[in-house]
């Protein structure tokens, strides 16, 4: 009989998504987390309220990888509807489990898999009496049939009731005893299983903390002194505003109980980002937060915020596009919406986070740039990194002052005008792109100035001047290339005489770690650089040229990143493969591997045809 | 320059002029312009305290075209209402005058405008009305009443959206229409949505010259004159003049504004209470349903609370707000991260 894998386990979930299995299958998460394994989870859940198929993958794993597996270990198998499916995405020699209320249906069965029934409807309904209450507490017998097959003690279970509804007894009792009934009914039948075993790491998450990207970038925003947010809802954006609802009352009220912050719902994802551009016009930290569909009402709006130059934060959760798509699935397919937005030339900075404590602290961040850069800043984050909960360190509020860029005020105009400088809103002074600003309120007499989305001068005066055009285009890519220099460096990891290097960023992260070490593991090491903003850096530029070939990871179909790359540096083009995955559903290390594989496979066919070819030509 | 009137901040009108304008000559537009002047002027606004907002067509071009010392946004089509909210919650102390059209107020910005007003957003907002597209040459607009005809001879077969009546509708607190020759009516009522917290619409009629000015439109410059319909003659009081006006018991009505001005409507043959919402909008539609335009101070109701209120925004304007109020302490974060490890 094979020992079972200690720590290493991939449960999936299948429920009708409105019967209240977020709140079993977040039990079931937080209780391994609670016995320190390093743990994920995976919610892949329909554009809908009550009655669609929902997936939730839990996964436990003693080296750490937090990316979603594509193998299956565990399939709990509690909804009818995709039954058929499901027993097919459990690996061979998996398990299932079911509820055998009613007898399982023959078209269910398969080989392969060991089988497990939990009269999950009968126990349910002996405990709970008929209420709505009971297909919701249903969801809980397996959390317990599973908390006794896999280890998960009773004790931990109960202080993750206790954390999770601290101050409803009768909630904590009521969920406890359908727990049991599972976690009991597999006792009393003696079931056993031999695959695996969830062994508790002392201390092992100590420290850590549980949570997800768009808590973490409204928390970075509300420290990084956003004032004004002005949002629309849309999925998966909308938990970032409401994150915000939620902290801000706590975080940024003056003594006398008045907001420091204005938070409004807009009517809609046009007037979102034209509050924002008033706001950030007349000298506020302002934001909005939206995913493809708004990004694309946004356009005009920000058009006009990087030609006649304000301030803002974009706050992207990508989803699957174009058009409706998925809305409740992960992409990075608007990269390149974001970073040519709106029409005309234009080019916008973009920070990209990758986990919790960069997407807090990028936030943070991207209102010093918007600021310095007076132009739009986009946070491009996805749904897998926005709305899957995620353990981490701590979030770190890094300690440095504002950065309000070149804002001049009432009295440094003053000095100016006695050095006889003279105040030009749209002049480089500089040489670095970047105008000096005043903001509405700067009671100099010459600080006003005129903003207008049409052709203006230096002076911001209205000109239809072909010179006067030309050079504030110009100045424009200027500000850009300056901006190269501020943006977050990317991080690089290389591995000793690796001579492939392997480029992500975002939420691809994870799974490409994973990857790597398991293509290290089959003989092909590889250095990895993390992107982490746009526009591009030298060191990317470096790290490309210094490889032999480059597979740049992303989630889309077309490789918007890479297409990015290659207008950047056409002659490095040729050594950039792409790894692309558009699923919709978070990415897998399994996947990298086998596309990196397979362009491997395909160099060498290549290289023994032209030997072939050269073999022949010489005959 | 001596002789010449100066307000109470010692400026004198022409301090509130702004650049020559590019209108085409005769543009009831430049009359606007004119009446703003007067009315900043007189009601001594400072300049630098005040910003101009306006979207995309003829109309938004003027605000270039008075108070030059002041701060001016011109955004983008449709869009300065919502432009105007984020400014104003930004920096609540700024003066806001909007001025757009009827293009970029009852077409594509007309949701935003909507929900402007659903706010009460502190704001003058004056929709320069012609009934048509100028900047594009000459298009029906959707304040064109149904019926008129275009220079070309196409018979408009879609209502008219009235401007004034919807305002009342969705929330805003200080209606006025007028006409952009009147400046005697239009400077008052201009001044008395200066004082005014909230949104304040005024829906000026503002003949077309150059492509709706012919035989056949309801709004060329013969036929709104023939059919203007003032309700009562306005006059303005700032709070500081505590002068005796010719105050008639019975003919004149009082109106208190927010800054302890008021407004006197001396009423011209009929009974009008501009605070009775229902009486508004159905001398509206009486009116319209007899070819007037109804002119003067339509509604008013200084009872509901402008947007910063409901927001419960604190006193120093977000926008000067230091590091040391806009980002909580250390520790906080700390308190949030041990949450999360539950």
């Amino acid at each position: 009989m094979e020992s079972p894998a200690i720590n290493d386990l991939n449960i999936c979930i299948a429920t009708e998504n409105g019967t209240g299995s977020a709140s079993a299958n977040n039990i079931l998460f937080k209780a391994i987390f609670k016995m320190g394994i390093p743990c994920s989870s995976k919610n892949m859940f329909p554009s809908n309220i009550q009655g669609l198929p929902t997936w939730y993958q839990v996964r436990a794993c003693a080296d750490g990888y937090m990316g979603r597996k594509d193998v299956i270990d565990v399939m709990v198998m509690f909804n009818d509807a995709t039954a058929a499916k499901d027993i097919y995405r459990v690996r061979d020699g998996g398990l299932i489990i079911y509820d055998d209320s009613t007898p399982l249906s023959p078209n269910l069965k398969r080989d392969g898999v060991q089988y497990l029934g939990v009269p999950a409807n009968k126990l349910i309904q002996k405990i709970v009496p008929a209420s709505p209450l009971r297909t919701k507490q249903r969801n809980m017998i397996y959390v317990g049939a599973l908390a006794y097959l896999f280890g998960i003690n009773m004790e931990t279970i109960k202080e993750v009731l206790e954390d999770t509804f601290g101050k409803k007894p009768a909630v904590i009792e009521s969920n406890l005893i359908c727990i049991e009934a599972g976690y009991n009914y597999m006792k009393d039948k003696g079931f056993t299983q031999t695959m695996a075993r969830l062994v508790a790491i002392p201390n092992g998450n100590k420290g850590k903390i549980i949570t997800d990207g768009n808590t973490t970038c409204a928390l970075g925003a509300i420290f990084g002194g956003v004032a004004i947010v002005s949002w629309y809802p849309i999925t998966p954006s909308s938990s970032l505003a409401e994150a915000m609802e939620y902290y801000f009352p706590r975080l940024r009220k003056t003594k006398e109980g008045k907001a420091t912050y204005a938070i409004v719902q807009a009517e809609d994802e046009i007037s979102a980002a034209s509050m924002v551009l008033g706001a950030g016009w007349a000298g506020a930290r302002a934001m909005t937060s939206t995913s493809g569909p708004g990004l694309s009402l946004m356009n005009e709006s920000i058009g006009l915020a990087y030609f006649a130059e304000m301030p803002g934060v974009f706050f992207i959760i990508q989803r699957g596009g174009p058009s409706t798509g998925l809305p409740t699935r992960t992409q990075q397919a608007d990269i390149q919406l974001m970073y040519y937005a709106s029409h005309g030339d234009t080019r916008h900075i973009i920070l990209i986070p990758h986990d919790m404590k960069s997407s807090f602290d990028f936030s943070r961040r991207s209102f010093d740039l918007a600021e310095r850069f007076q132009t739009p800043v986009f946070v491009m984050m996805d749904l897998d990194l926005g709305m899957n909960l995620w353990s981490s360190d701590p979030l770190v509020l890094v300690k440095e002052p504002f950065d309000r860029g070149k804002l001049v005020t009432a009295e440094q105009l003053e000095q100016w005008e006695k050095q006889g400088k003279k105040f030009r809103r749209y002049f480089d002074a500089d040489g670095d792109g970047i105008p000096y600003r005043t903001i509405p309120g700067n009671m100099h007499r010459h600080a006003a100035y005129f903003t207008r989305g049409s052709g203006h001068d230096s002076d911001a005066h209205y000109s239809e001047d072909e010179k006067d055009y030309k050079e504030t285009l110009d100045r424009l890519r200027r500000k850009f290339e300056t901006a190269r220099k501020y943006v977050p460096e990317p991080i690089i990891e290389t591995a000793d005489g690796a001579k492939t290097g392997v480029i992500c960023f975002g939420s691809s992260y994870e799974p490409v770690r994973e990857a790597r070490d398991r293509l290290r593991l089959s003989g092909v090491k590889t250095d990895h650089l993390l992107l982490r903003a746009l526009p591009l850096t030298e060191e990317v530029r470096e790290f490309v040229a210094a490889h032999d070939r480059v597979y740049l990871v992303e989630q889309n179909r077309d490789g918007q990143m890479a297409a990015i790359f290659k207008e950047e540096w056409p002659e490095l083009g040729a050594k950039i493969g792409s790894v692309l995955i558009y699923d919709g559903l978070p990415v897998t290390a399994g996947e990298i591997v086998r596309q990196i594989k397979a362009h491997e496979a395909n160099l060498r066919e290549r290289v023994g045809e032209w030997r072939e070819r050269k073999l022949i030509a010489s005959v | 320059m001596a002789g010449e009137k100066v307000n109470r901040i010692s400026l004198t009108e022409k301090d509130y002029q702004g650049a020559p304008t590019t209108m085409c000559r005769g543009c009831g537009h430049d009359a606007i312009s004119a009446s703003v002047i007067r009315a900043f002027f007189e009601s001594s606004v400072d300049p630098r305290k005040v910003i101009k907002l306006s979207g995309i067509g003829c109309s938004s071009k003027t605000p270039a075209y008075f108070i030059s010392q002041s701060f001016g946004f011109n955004a983008v089509h449709g869009r300065m209402s919502a432009v105007a909210t984020g400014a104003n919650l930004a920096n609540h102390t700024l003066i806001s005058i909007g001025v757009s059209g009827d293009g970029d107020t009852a077409a594509i910005g007309l949701g935003n405008f909507c929900h402007m007003m659903r706010r009460n957003v502190n704001i003058t907002y004056i929709v320069e009305n012609n009934g048509v597209y100028g900047l594009t040459k000459g298009q029906f607009s959707a304040t064109a009443d149904k019926g008129s005809v275009m220079k070309g001879g196409k018979v408009n077969d879609m209502p008219a959206i009235d401007l004034a009546e919807l305002a009342i509708v969705m929330g805003a607190t200080y209606v006025a229409r007028s006409f952009s020759g009147d400046r005697k009516q239009l400077a008052p009522l201009i001044q008395g949505a200066l004082a005014h917290k909230g949104s304040a619409i005024l829906d000026v009629i503002s003949p077309c010259v150059t492509f709706n000015n012919h035989e056949g439109s309801t709004k060329s410059l013969k036929y709104v004159k023939e059919h203007l319909d003032p309700i009562h003659d306005v006059d303005f009081i700032p709070p500081y003049e505590n002068i005796e006006v010719d105050y008639e018991e019975g003919t004149d009505q009082d109106v208190e504004l927010h800054d302890g001005s008021r407004i006197i409507l001396h009423k011209l043959g009929r009974d009008y209470d501009p605070s009775n919402k229902m009486q508004a909008v159905a001398a509206i539609h009486a009116a319209v349903a007899e070819g007037r335009f109804l002119t003067g101070l339509i509604y008013y109701d200084p009872t509901r609370p402008e947007f910063i209120e409901d927001l419960n925004l604190c006193e120093t304007p977000l926008a000067e707000l230091g590091q040391d109020m806009l980002q909580p302490r250390a520790e906080l974060l700390d308190q949030i991260n041990a949450e999360f490890m539950k």
